[in-house]
């Protein structure tokens, strides 16, 4: 880890400035994700501006009959609270599906969406990594990739996005609320949120420098059972293989994103209207770009089987 | 005190205090975090400075340059201490690559530099401005490739790794009922909660190391070979331990660059291993491809068997004997096993819990529930069926005391076995696919000479003071019992300092050996004492009682503090009549288990052992050992897996994020019984370790259960979904 100043911000807009103002300054949000990778110098911001005492810290509802949901709620107050409980129920389950009782106080909802892969090459700053150092190639491609994507990577990184939040996120067509230095603020679908990697790996989402996000609006309930199946090699404390989040209205229709298969929460709303049809149907649709490796290539299987359980219990 | 017969009755047949369940007596200081482990020692040596550790960012090849430019000039730098600064250091006792020094790199994460600092940030970020090129050569790193052009491995008496007995290849081909089946096991870290840590301190040329090991005699001999040191002029310190499993018994770089860097800033020096080094800097256990080949009679006698086990190591010499337990499990009169092992360039294998026999089990045990499947018989009753009267790999030996069968019927009992379908698939709950599997377990039960110092004070304390490591296994805990029982005195009286080398030499904690070995020591330490007191007061100390307090000897009654403040030395050491018998340590497996038809994700539900393992010194604490090793089991059979980038040849996910163990909610259920048998050939306590014993055969009985569950058998461990995914039937 290098050595770092740190600034305690208390609007959210100085917290903007303060970033955009310095060239290698970083927010902070809970820290459980960034402090970890400072200590490993795969990130190495100059500057942390703490976001702890800009407010933002409400779960809100809205004039259209949504939720706003503060940038600074912790994924625990989230989880817990009663509206999301009752109205978007697999935001709930994908939170606590997630990490650890722990990590979840302390872990910020704007934190949480941009929590960075966990490609163990990634990992290791001995080993190439475009994601991490852009041009050094990619060591994931020919090697381990058990955990990594198969679908929507590029021939420059086939990292995952490890969250599970954001999956949840993505089938309630969430949207992020930001502010910048200048004041200016603005709305990002979900879907539009997460990058693919392309050509710039190192850039994980549409934030622009000193970017700050303000919170995340949930529109209207849509109904509907909500379901959020992450499947892991151990029963807790593991990021997904494969996890599908979904929302199935009682005539089978519905939606469907998933998980621990590519770079960002994986939504193809053409497959999805084949929900239907079964698992089978959507499934091979929506992977039907895939190029998965020998090692992922189970995860193609394992997201219709997932799915096939999740139609199932939907349906009884 | 050598022990040269087997032990006649004597006044553990009638104990008080051993083999009742105690709770632990540092028990108190681990829960209220006052037990201090190495790195955190701070009163020890004053002015500590902090050491961290720079690991090779290639595994075979030379450092051509290393700038320390930057770091030196980094705020708070006290010193560096530089592998191409410095001569490669000796090699300790099971070192296949020098520790430090040179510029040859040997393996992934080899330390390469140490940087001392005022602080730990300091140290850390100053370690992160070190510059280091390499010229990388081609190394050997995939065990698949070099498996069929392995040599045969060498036994530890240096000759070639294969026994035979009677005529496989002819009893094989005869045999009515044949099984011919390829395992793999991965390599494992034994991630352990405390990584390896020491902090070291020089006075002149004497060097103590307050540290965490698990073999404090190996340790300090070890110490004056790499430093080329008088072993006298080294203490080792290392009475609390979070953990080893293995990885604890051998020096390692932690140790070794405490005390250089300690001697080049002039200062003690306090390191531990930040955690992707212990994956790659340490050892691990290493992976291996296994044959099993048997063949039966149509009644399920064994007439031929068959272990073959390649894995690889740094040295070439010796490597993962799976094939331990196959020589001493079942009968048959027509043997063949054989070790081979491949030169990789991979971090160095070694001894991780039970090595050998933990993954040999989770070939040969699955093999016996494929067979029993070919012949139509109960996996159980196939093992009763070829139970042997001798040692089946050494005929000309008796088992100490074995009551395997026992352990199976008993366990079948209890477990409810006879609600097994044989029939694998057919079990349904929901959508859960539910079996059942068993597996035999065989684990030695070795013992080594020990020692121990027991003194009296005049209050009628009793203190033990021994070079015995507890490596949060109970060794404090049974040794008061020990003594406890051998003067006389209550629990509550007995202190017991451990893990400092200045103490009398133990047998230290490995193998299974340290709980009846040390017990043992303790014991005879005890003996010479009563005879010492014997002497003061006048009466022959081996023929007196020493009970509540007090002494009666020769009529007299007297109090035992009228002995006043005296103490004693005393050792056991074992004698060759050890070498008739095969003393072992035995027990039944079962595991319940279900799996998600659509999803193939495994869920635990219970697991049984039924153990026999002599006399248990504490039932509680040996508990915990067994259940503690049935986890380590579920987690190799389901999910341990050092992944190996065999481009860049290291082991990937070293961290415990990527290399996953079981938590709690994998395993809700484990139960644990002990037979009540006693071992009259291992030691004056008829005791025998069990901390192995429990890892030995649970990972097959949990393969075994998702086969049953599935009619799916996978051979590569660990078994994770996939795997099978594929094979499995269509949900609904
Ligand atoms: C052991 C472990 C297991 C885990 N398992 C899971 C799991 O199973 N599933 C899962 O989903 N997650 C898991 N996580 C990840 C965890 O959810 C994240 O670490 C957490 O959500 C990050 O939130 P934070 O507030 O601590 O973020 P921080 O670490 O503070 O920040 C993360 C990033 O967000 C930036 N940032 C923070 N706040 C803002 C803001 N308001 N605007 C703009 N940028 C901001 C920071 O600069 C940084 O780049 C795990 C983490 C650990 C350590
Ligand atoms: S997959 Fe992406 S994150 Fe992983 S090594 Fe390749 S570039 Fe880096």
């Amino acid at each position: 880890m290098r050595a770092f100043t740190y600034q305690r911000a208390t609007s959210p807009r100085e917290a903007a400035a303060a970033v955009a103002g310095k060239r290698g300054a970083m927010f902070l949000g809970g820290g459980t994700n960034l402090l970890d990778l400072m200590k490993l110098e795969i990130e190495v911001p100059t500057h942390l501006v703490d976001v702890q005492d800009i407010g933002l810290d409400a779960i809100e509802e809205t004039d259209e009959g949504g939720l706003r949901i503060g940038a600074l709620v912790s994924n625990t107050a989230l989880a817990a609270d009663a509206r999301v409980r009752r109205d978007y129920a697999v935001l709930s389950r994908a939170i606590v599906a997630g990490a650890s009782g722990q990590l979840r106080n302390k872990a910020t909802t704007a934190g949480n969406l941009l929590q960075r892969t966990r490609c163990p090459y990634f990992y290791d700053p001995n080993m190439p990594c475009n994601k991490r150092k852009p041009g050094t190639g990619c060591a994931a491609i020919e090697g381990y990739s058990r955990q990594l994507a198969v679908i929507g990577t590029s021939d420059k990184c086939i990292a995952t996005y490890p969250g599970d939040m954001a999956v949840a996120l993505r089938v309630l067509d969430a949207e992020v609320e930001t502010i910048k230095a200048d004041g200016a603020t603005r709305s990002i679908p979900i879907a539009d949120f997460h990058r693919l990697p392309g050509d710039a790996p190192e850039r994980d989402n549409v934030l622009e420098p000193g970017e700050l996000i303000t919170g995340v609006v949930l529109p209207g309930p849509i109904g509907g059972t909500h379901v959020y199946r992450k499947v892991r090699d151990r029963r807790s404390y593991a990021f997904a293989l494969v996890s599908v989040a979904a929302v199935i209205q009682d005539d089978g229709t519905g939606r469907v994103a998933f998980g621990g298969v590519a770079p960002k929460p994986w939504r193809d709303e053409a497959a999805e209207a084949a929900l239907p049809q079964g698992a089978k149907a959507v499934v091979s649709r929506a992977f039907a770009k895939a190029r998965p490796s020998e090692h992922n290539k189970f995860k193609i299987t394992l997201a219709e089987r997932t799915l096939a359980a999740v139609i199932a219990k939907a349906r009884s | 005190m050598e022990f040269t017969a087997p032990a006649g009755r004597n006044l553990f047949d009638s104990s008080k205090v051993v083999g009742k369940s105690t709770q632990r007596i540092d028990g108190p200081l681990k829960t209220t975090g006052t037990a201090p482990y190495a790195y955190e020692r701070h009163d020890v040596a004053a002015n500590q400075a902090y050491g961290y550790i720079v690991g090779s960012a290639i595994a075979k090849g030379r450092i051509t340059a290393m700038d320390l430019s930057e770091a030196r000039a980094a705020p708070g730098v006290i010193a560096i201490v530089a592998a191409p600064e410095t001569e490669p250091v000796g090699k300790g006792m099971s070192n296949n690559a020098p520790l430090f020094g040179g510029r040859d790199i040997a393996h992934y994460h080899q330390a390469i530099a140490c940087v001392v600092a005022e602080t730990f940030e300091q140290a850390r970020a100053a370690a992160g401005l070190i510059r280091t090129t390499y010229a990388r050569a081609d190394g050997r790193f995939d065990l698949p490739e070099a498996a069929p052009q392995a040599p045969l491995a060498k036994t530890g008496g240096g000759k070639p790794d294969k026994k035979t007995l009677g005529d496989f290849d002819a009893a094989y081909a005869a045999a009515p009922v044949k099984f011919d089946g390829r395992y793999t096991t991965p390599d494992e870290t034994h991630a352990m909660m405390e990584p390896h840590a020491t902090i070291a301190s020089w006075e002149g040329d004497k060097l103590t190391l307050w540290t965490s090991n698990q073999m404090i005699q190996w340790g300090k001999e070890s110490m004056g070979k790499i430093l080329g040191i008088d072993p006298e002029n080294v203490r080792l310190d290392s009475p609390y331990i979070g953990g080893g499993f293995g990885g604890k018994l051998f020096i390692r770089s932690d140790a070794v660059l405490a005390a250089l860097a300690a001697k080049a800033a002039k200062r003690p020096v306090k390191i531990t291993l930040q955690r992707p080094l212990v994956a790659n800097n340490t050892t691990h256990r290493h992976a291996t491809i296994q044959r099993v080949r048997i063949g039966a009679q149509n009644d399920g006698r064994i007439t031929a068997i068959a272990h073959e086990n390649w894995s690889g190591n740094l040295n070439g010499e010796d490597g993962e004997n799976g094939t331990l337990q196959t020589p001493k499990l079942y009968a048959g009169a027509n043997r063949l096993t054989a070790n081979y092992i491949a030169t990789l360039d991979l971090p160095e294998g070694n001894a991780m819990r039970a090595p050998g026999e933990a993954v040999g089990h989770l070939a040969l045990e699955a093999a016996m529930d494929e067979l029993a499947e070919k012949l139509g018989m109960d996996p159980i009753e196939l093992r009763i069926r070829n139970e042997p009267e001798m040692v089946p790999g050494s005929p000309d030996k008796k088992f100490s005391e074995r009551n395997l069968v026992r352990c199976l019927r008993e366990g079948a009992e209890r477990f409810g076995w006879s609600r097994r379908s044989a029939k694998p698939g057919t079990v349904r709950e929901g959508d859960w696919l539910i079996g059942m599997g068993v597996a035999a377990g065989y684990r030695g039960g070795p013992t080594q000479e020990s020692g121990a110092r027991v003194s009296l004070a005049k209050d009628g304390g009793l203190k033990v003071e021994t070079d015995m490591t507890d490596i949060g296994t109970g060794s404090y805990t049974i040794i008061a019992q020990t003594a406890a029982e051998s003067l006389g005195v209550p629990l509550e009286k007995v202190s017991v300092v451990l893990g400092d080398s200045r103490f009398p030499a133990s047998s230290g904690s490995g193998g299974q050996w340290g709980a009846a070995s040390s017990t043992a020591g303790v014991y005879a330490a005890c003996v010479e004492l009563r005879r010492k007191i014997g002497e003061k007061l006048g009466f022959a100390g081996d023929d007196a009682v020493f009970e509540n307090g007090r002494i009666r000897a020769g009529g007299k009654d007297m109090a035992l503090t009228e002995a006043g403040a005296i103490s004693a030395e005393g050792s056991i050491s074992f004698g060759d009549f050890k070498s008739g018998y095969d003393v072992g340590t035995y027990a039944a497996h079962f595991c319940e288990i279900a799996v998600d038809a659509y999803t193939g994700e495994t869920r635990i539900r219970r697991m049984l052992a039924v153990c026999d393992a002599g006399r248990i010194l504490n039932p509680l604490s040996a508990r915990s050992q067994v259940i503690g090793a049935m986890v380590m089991a579920a987690g190799a059979a389901l999910m341990e897996e050092l992944a190996v980038d065999t481009r860049f040849g290291f082991f990937v996910n070293h961290d415990l994020a990527g290399y996953e163990v079981p938590v709690h909610a994998d395993i809700p259920h484990q139960e644990v019984v002990f037979l009540d048998t006693l071992d009259d050939i291992v030691s004056p306590l008829k005791a025998k370790g069990v901390g192995e014993l429990g890892i030995c055969g649970p990972g097959a009985a949990v393969a075994n259960a998702i086969y049953n569950a599935t009619g799916i058998r996978v051979r590569d461990y660990p078994l994770t979904l996939d795997k099978y995914l594929d094979r499995l039937p269509e949900p609904v």
